[in-house]
């Protein structure tokens, strides 16, 4: 089979590229690893979120909203060839605080990116009452919370399955169940399967999440990346209680109330724990009371793919050009920008988006 | 936390004889069971049921009592309405009772959570008015309820003893529509010699169909396309047979394909599971002792294999043995002595199991649903749905279940879990096996948040003193 | 609603209690096993499913398949698995859901 590009890694990142690659009428072969395999796109909080992302990093935060404002339309296009609704609701989005102290310091923050910014940067405090003319369930043990419009959530499960059905219906191969074990350079890529199948592509990306620890390295990339947890807890389906999203309780369409999620540093584990999941349980009652009588159906902890600085890795080898590496935390939210601007970005035309600040060199000790 | 030396989950014939057998050495005991009463599924409410109640079910069943007298006697904290929703691997466990969550930490833990009926996902298996039948013997033994106008379909032998147990009670099934054919008894007939010795239970199940043959009920087997009709409830079944459909008129429909291990406990452990195609299902692996691949673990009776309730008792003694020398209660002498004669009546007791397997295999119905027929019953997802995700790239259960939801309601996985991986099995052409099966997590049952939130403090406490 | 209950009772219990189904009131066996005890009311769809709002009822009896889920003090509940007590006031689970398929 010839492709123009080489995919390893076929979950949201992954998936994301070929299609926008697709789009622009390069052939495309994904290679995508087996059942159990680690993935952040099965596990994750299905937030398309903005508030404070790259508040050290402006760049990071342009990024971000660039994506988030692309994703109204991106949903639409997906929904319209595949029939899936992603249940896409961008109306804004909460972040809870139990006391005010905390809640100050966190506005003061958002102003600082908000004039880096140039004012694009539209949140606003919701004091307790004020909160809970908004979420009328909201417990008294909330301070406020910082409302933010530009961000939003969907159902990460449907928008997986539209991406995987989308790529294939614009004819672009995907192979499940054959993690790769090595790649090589010669005339073309070539990359090796665990079952000895060698596939090869004139350039190819990775974004193989966790996998490009192992992989990244064989191409000279550094790939520092590291797994951080989050556990995450989900309830039965009960009858609409919340309007808005936060990045710690959100209630999905089909009704669950979704909960997270902790950020722990416990390399390649994916296990629950009792001591974090009845802390996030304990918070989440504290913001909503009507859930302590919820029943928590199912619980999961999955991993994070961090950089040093929680940003993404956007890089073209310098060893072996024409390989990429492409590896971020925030996958959902970044998927709009990933199947509309990087393609561009991959293909080195002129209207690529310039993401240098995202290369690796940042981490490199001078 | 409470500290024990041994946890066990589960007081059907595993866990007791586990406890009985641990206690009686000295080992503390705390014995958790989300049912009101000991006994498990198979002799559930023995301690309580009446003597009319005990004659319709027969010895087998009343035999619990001796089980679950001699677990009073001896010295064991055995915690009813107790369900357990999370196992560590280092031998904790998180249990609820009344909505009030508690943690005891184990030494060692040994898993007798035991079997669950297969799923039988044929059209019109979700009405309201389908039971299993294990679910119809229950309510015999539990509360005294027979089933009126029902029919019975399926394969396996607990058939024959449900439809022994309605005549008794004198509501005998409308008919027995059983789905295993001639030649899987010819194919059974293989393993007769060795099944000789477990000659009791054959002379049982001959006793059984002469019964139910006197009483006048009609029994087919070899019957295929099962079909529950009704749009609220059940008003008939029909089936097929020699090329001939009938239908059935009926109030309830008991449905049966043979129990498979309960493998949630199991699994949430990430215990080391494999394959058995005689039985079609899976099972931790476990040693000749019930140590599972986890130190701290075993697992005892059906939950580590299908071998019936007094396979199950022998296996909880053994395992008991092997725990109580692991924690040097006892030598391994002594332990060996004990175990020998449980041992050889094991073997006797498992003789029978490789002739039912072959006689009462699941029916291809059941193995490869037809696309409309739902197979996740809480999410409502069909076979079709899950042959269309192995079209879209699902090599196992685990990508399937985010494409569609199935596994992920409230049963967690319990009634669709094997159907995924045998329906994903045969689209991408791998062994059950190598599709493996969902991923389990705590909580092994549903909890309230609220349950699950008063831990924190605790834990905290705890981690406190700690430091 | 057909009440002609499709259970014979071999050893009835004549120590009895009052509870309310959907506001109903149904005489049952106390201590009893809730959904048995339904069962033998004459009832036979405890719950909707909350995905197309399909009428179930228990199917395993044995807690494992959530079938009997009912709703009592706002907490959904397995039928089979609590015991019936005086005044307990039963609700089928999501009810809501079955109404906007009727
Ligand atoms: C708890 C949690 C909450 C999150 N919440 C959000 C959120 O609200 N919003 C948001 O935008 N993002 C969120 N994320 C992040 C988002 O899920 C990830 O950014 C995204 O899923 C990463 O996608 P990926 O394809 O790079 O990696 P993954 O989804 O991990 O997939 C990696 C893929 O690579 C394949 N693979 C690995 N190794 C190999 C190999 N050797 N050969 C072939 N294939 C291989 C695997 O099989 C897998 O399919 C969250 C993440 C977590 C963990
Ligand atoms: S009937 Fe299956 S859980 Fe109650």
């Amino acid at each position: 089979m010839e492709a123009d590009y080489a995919i390893i890694g076929g979950s949201i990142v992954g998936l994301s590229i070929a299609w926008g690659l697709l789009k622009r009428g390069r052939r495309v072969l994904v290679l995508d690893g087996d059942d159990g395999s680690f993935r952040a796109s099965r596990g994750n909080f299905g937030l398309v979120w903005v508030q404070g992302k790259g508040l050290k990093q402006p760049a990071y935060a342009r990024w971000t909203q660039k994506s988030a404002a692309a994703w109204a339309d991106f949903s639409a296009e997906l929904g319209e060839s595949t029939g899936y609704n992603l249940a896409l609701q961008q109306a804004g989005g909460y972040d809870f605080y139990f006391d005010e102290e905390s809640l100050e310091q966190r506005v003061a923050e958002f102003e600082t990116l908000k004039k880096e910014l140039g004012g694009d940067y539209p949140f606003e405090v919701l004091r307790h009452n004020e909160l809970k003319r908004e979420e009328p369930n909201i417990g008294p043990r909330v301070a406020g919370a910082i409302l933010h419009h530009q961000d939003g959530h969907l159902n990460p499960l449907r928008l997986l399955k539209s991406l995987a059905d989308d790529v294939r219906r614009m004819g672009g191969t995907v192979k499940c169940g054959v993690p790769v074990k090595r790649i090589s350079k010669r005339d073309l890529f070539e990359i090796e399967a665990e079952d000895g199948t060698i596939y090869a592509a004139p350039k190819f990306v990775l974004s193989a999440g966790l996998g490009a620890m192992d992989l990244g390295p064989q191409l000279g990339f550094s790939a520092p990346i590291r797994p951080q947890r989050g556990q995450v807890l989900i309830t039965e389906k009960l009858p609409k209680m919340m309007n808005r999203p936060s990045g710690i309780i959100r209630q999905v369409d089909e009704g669950s109330v979704q909960i997270g999620d902790s950020k722990e540093e416990v390399g390649l584990d994916d296990r629950v724990t009792l001591e974090t999941a009845s802390a996030i349980a304990a918070r989440a009652v504290a913001v909503y009371p009507d859930l302590a009588k919820a029943k928590l159906v199912r619980s999961w902890g999955a991993l994070r793919i961090m950089s040093p600085d929680g940003f993404p890795i956007y890089q073209e080898s310098s060893t072996t050009p024409g390989a990429f590496l492409v590896t971020c935390h925030s996958g959902i939210t970044l998927a709009a920008a990933h199947a509309r601007y990087l393609p561009a970005w991959l293909d080195g035309s002129d209207q690529a988006p310039n993401l240098e600040v995202f290369s690796e060199q940042r981490f490199a000790i001078s | 936390m409470t500290e024990v030396d041994l946890v066990i989950v589960g007081a059907g014939p595993a866990g007791m004889s586990a406890a009985v057998t641990a206690a009686e050495i000295g080992l503390s005991v705390l014995l958790l069971d989300e049912q009101p009463a000991a006994g498990g599924q198979i002799y559930r409410n023995v301690a309580k049921a009446d003597e009319t109640r005990g004659d319709i079910l027969g010895k087998d069943y009343t035999y619990g009592l001796e089980l679950v007298t001699a677990m009073r006697s001896a010295s064991i904290t055995h915690v009813t309405d107790a369900t357990v929703w999370k196992i560590g691997e280092d031998g904790t466990v998180a249990y609820s009772v009344n909505g009030k969550a508690s943690l005891v930490q184990g030494r060692k833990v040994i898993l007798a959570t035991g079997a669950l009926e297969r799923p039988v996902p044929i059209p019109g298996w979700t009405l309201p008015g389908v039971m299993t039948a294990g679910a119809a013997q229950i309510l015999l033994k539990q509360s005294g309820l027979v089933a009126e106008r029902a029919v019975i379909c399926g394969s396996g032998p607990l058939i024959y003893l449900i439809a022994q147990q309605m005549i008794r009670a004198g509501k005998p099934p409308l008919a027995i529509i059983e789905t295993q054919t001639k030649s899987d008894l010819l194919n059974a007939m293989r393993h007769l010699p060795h099944a000789l010795r477990g000659w009791r239970y054959l002379m049982k199940g001959a006793k059984l169909l002469s019964e139910i043959k006197r009483a006048g009920v009609m029994r087919v087997t070899g019957a295929e396309n099962l079909e529950i009709e009704g749009d609220t409830e059940v008003r008939a079944i029909a089936f097929t047979h020699r090329g001939q459909t009938t239908r059935i008129q009926c109030n309830l429909v008991l449905l049966h394909q043979g129990v498979v291990p309960n493998t949630q406990a199991t699994r949430s452990l990430r215990l080391e599971h494999a394959w058995s195609s005689a039985q079609r299902c899976f099972h931790p692996i476990t040693n000749e002792w019930g140590l599972s691949s986890l130190e701290t673990v075993y697992v005892a009776g059906d939950g580590a294999g299908i071998g019936g309730a007094k396979a199950a008792e022998q296996a909880g003694a053994i395992s008991a043995l092997h725990v109580a020398f692991a924690l040097g209660f006892i030598t391994k002498a002594d332990r060996d002595k004990r175990a020998a004669p449980i041992l050889r009546l094991q073997s006797a007791e498992l003789a029978l199991r490789p002739f039912l397997d072959r006689a009462y295999p699941p029916s291809d119905q059941v193995l490869k649903p037809a696309d409309d027929t739902v197979i996740c019953r809480c999410e409502e997802v069909t076979a079709g749905d899950i042959r269309a995700y192995a079209r879209l790239g699902c090599t196992g259960p685990n990508q399937a279940k985010a494409f569609g939801r199935s596994g992920m309601g409230p049963c967690q996985g319990r009634y669709c879990g094997l159907t995924v991986t045998e329906l994903l099995s045969q689209e991408t052409g791998t062994t059950p096996d190598a599709v493996g099966s969902y991923h389990i997590r705590p909580p092994l049952k549903p909890i309230t948040l609220g349950e699950l939130a008063t831990l924190e403090q605790t834990l905290t406490d705890e981690t406190k003193g700690l430091i | 609603m057909n009440n002609a209950s499709p259970f014979h009772n071999i050893s009835p219990s004549d120590d009895l209690v009052t509870v309310t189904f959907d506001g109903i009131e149904y005489i049952l066996p106390d201590g009893a096993n809730l959904a048995a005890s339904l069962l033998e009311a004459g009832l036979r769809y405890f719950r909707n499913t909350p995905v197309s709002g399909a009428p179930r009822g228990p199917f395993c009896m044995m807690g494992a398949c959530y079938d009997c889920l009912v709703e009592i003090d706002g907490e959904t509940r397995q039928a089979c698995m609590t015991e019936v007590t005086s005044g307990l006031k039963i609700e089928r689970a999501h009810r809501d859901k079955g109404l906007e398929n009727d």
